[in-house]
């Protein structure tokens, strides 16, 4: 049971990385239970309980405006990511889902081909399970508190 | 103001200046000298720089590390709610006085060799100060009074800390001047809460953030979040405030707030167009909770300190040069103590629109990055900066580059160039 849950929660952590890194930015949303919430931030105001986020989505219209707002307002320079998600550790379960962290790394390849680290931490995620695994949360703590020039595409 | 070109005696890079302010040479965003003259005329001369929110040190001993240009900085409560500020380098042999990013402390130790300071910064005491058994020790004539790092003058505005290296600087409030005070006691009007912090780093001189803060022009033709969602009003009216010398700016822009969906009535040009509408807009519907009708107002302060109000979103934003050609802007975002649920969520939401990932400020992130290498060969070439006319005073109108004019204006008489 537990073997098979890590199985699916992996399979959606490649396919969510997939659909980022593939810019199939579209499809990311239907990651996400309606009433969800994304956000990004950072360890240490994690650890302070500071709430707010570089980006803050609580409802997948919000995710879905992300995305629009990305193809057809926001301007920055070409770039795109390669996410390493890690094996989920499974944290329990309670009315709201399944709780786990998995940790992450993203690299940033730009338009000139420059690569680097663009970001590494943690997913706190909390899912639903009816029949396919969505997120109700996913949290990303960032480890570092600084963003290089901008984050334009979710992590 | 010089009225003839003027060549600075610090560098070998071709350093002319048209007369005024309409011309803007680039050489100013790549010389590393200009960059050291920066740090002793500007953030070492008689200018106020943010330090930290009145809140984050709130008890005696609470303390803050941050930086005013290179040099780094402390702030700490000290008795009787005094503020003070000093310089973070040990009067030793110069290490940081404290390394962290806060905390709180009775006095601070230095860890190299245990020099200690009490909350003023004054040295009181070194450690083996009359040696071991007899043996080592400073000599006889050494006086703890006479070592110390540089103090700053601490001053506040709503709830802000501002720090001054200069002694001579004038008065924090006549350093504003009043109507600049004013914008910045309009948001800033009661007990503040930090709701989250960011540091981005932009690959660009801290000079093309001050002038993008101040570029009222830019706004509406590379931020085209507003316009592609048909969220800004045509009617909206606005414009900028600077002060007589140039060197602080607020902008504002005016509308009355509405539902989103009233908005998308009378807006939405393509009404049956649904690629053009945002899906969750709620997340715009502001309240008007300073008692008018300003939707957005921004403030920059010189040099590197800039107040953001976008509808419901509040923050802090301070810019630390890096080299010629990086520079960190923190963020602070900022709630009322007082604030519902609701306004807390809604601060939250309207987050997005702001920061690193800002909807209307994403752009902001690169745009300097592109002047930067735009330049790179032009050190000898002018930006043009004439929208508005070629001086620096206030407009009813945000078609200007009056705001960035000013800052040149400041920044040309406190450099002497
Ligand atoms: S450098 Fe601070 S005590 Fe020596
Ligand atoms: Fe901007």
């Amino acid at each position: 049971m537990s073997a098979e849950l890590l199985f699916r929660l992996s399979a959606l952590n490649t396919a969510y990385a997939a659909a980022i890194d593939s810019d199939r930015l579209e499809v990311w949303p239907d990651f996400f239970v309606e009433d969800c919430l994304y956000k990004v931030t950072t360890a240490a105001n994690h650890a302070d309980g500071l709430a707010a986020g570089v980006i803050y989505a609580d409802s997948r219209g919000m995710l879905m405006d992300r995305i629009a707002a990305l193809r057809k307002a926001n301007i920055y320079e070409p770039q795109a990511y390669r996410h390493l998600i890690g094996m989920p550790s499974i944290l329990g379960h309670d009315a709201a889902g399944i709780h786990c962290e998995t940790p992450f790394f993203v690299a940033r390849i730009m338009r000139d081909g420059a690569t680097t680290l663009f970001a590494t931490g943690r997913y706190l995620d909390c899912l639903r399970d009816d029949g396919a695994l969505r997120f109700v949360e996913r949290i990303v703590v960032c480890d570092s508190s600084r963003f290089d020039t901008l984050l334009a595409i979710p992590l | 103001m010089p009225d003839t070109n003027v060549s600075p005696d610090t560098s070998a890079m071709p350093q002319s200046w048209p007369a005024g302010i309409s011309r803007v040479p680039f050489w100013l965003y790549q010389d590393p000298e200009i960059l050291r003259a920066e740090q002793r005329k500007i953030f070492e001369g008689p200018a106020w720089h943010f330090l930290c929110l009145e809140v984050e040190i709130e008890n005696t001993g609470d303390y803050r590390t941050t930086a005013v240009g290179d040099m780094p900085v402390i702030v700490v409560r000290g008795e009787n709610g005094a503020i003070h500020a000093f310089e973070n380098r040990c009067a030793h042999r110069g290490a940081l006085i404290a390394f962290a990013n806060r905390g709180t402390v009775k006095d601070f130790t230095c860890v190299y060799h245990a020099w200690r300071y009490d909350l003023k910064g004054n040295l009181c005491s070194v450690a083996f100060q009359r040696g071991v058994a007899g043996k080592g020790g400073m000599p006889e004539d050494f006086r703890v009074e006479d070592h110390g790092p540089r103090k700053l003058r601490a001053e506040t505005i709503g709830g802000l800390v501002f720090g001054t290296v200069d002694p001579a600087a004038p008065s924090l409030e006549d350093y504003l001047t009043p109507p600049i005070a004013a914008k910045i006691r309009r948001v800033f009007n009661r007990k503040l809460e930090v709701i989250g912090r960011f540091t981005q780093t932009l690959p660009n001189n801290w000079k093309l953030y001050a002038e993008n803060i101040r570029d009222t022009y830019h706004a509406s033709l590379l931020h085209l979040f507003f316009t592609t969602f048909r969220i800004t009003r045509f009617n909206q009216a606005g414009g900028v405030t600077i002060s007589e010398d140039g060197a602080h700016h607020a902008s504002a822009t005016i509308g009355r707030m509405e539902a989103s969906d009233d908005v998308y009535k009378q807006q939405n040009i393509r009404s049956d167009d649904d690629e053009f509408r945002l899906n969750d807009p709620s997340f715009l519907d502001a309240v008007a909770e300073f008692g008018d009708d300003i939707q957005l107002q921004n403030v920059a302060l010189f040099p590197a300190t800039m107040l953001q109000q976008l509808h419901n979103s509040i923050a802090v934003r301070q810019t630390v040069p890096r080299g010629t050609d990086s520079m960190d802007l923190n963020w602070t975002f900022v709630g009322f103590a007082d604030d519902t649920p609701d306004m807390r969520r809604r601060r939250l939401r309207q987050g997005n629109l702001a920061g690193p990932a800002g909807f209307v400020s994403m752009e902001d992130g690169c745009i300097g990055g592109f002047v930067q290498r735009g330049v790179a060969a032009a050190s000898g070439e002018n930006g043009v900066v004439e929208m508005g006319g070629r001086d620096a005073t206030s407009m009813a109108t945000r078609a200007t580059e009056a705001s960035v004019r000013g800052f040149w204006k400041a920044y040309r008489g406190l450099m002497g160039i």
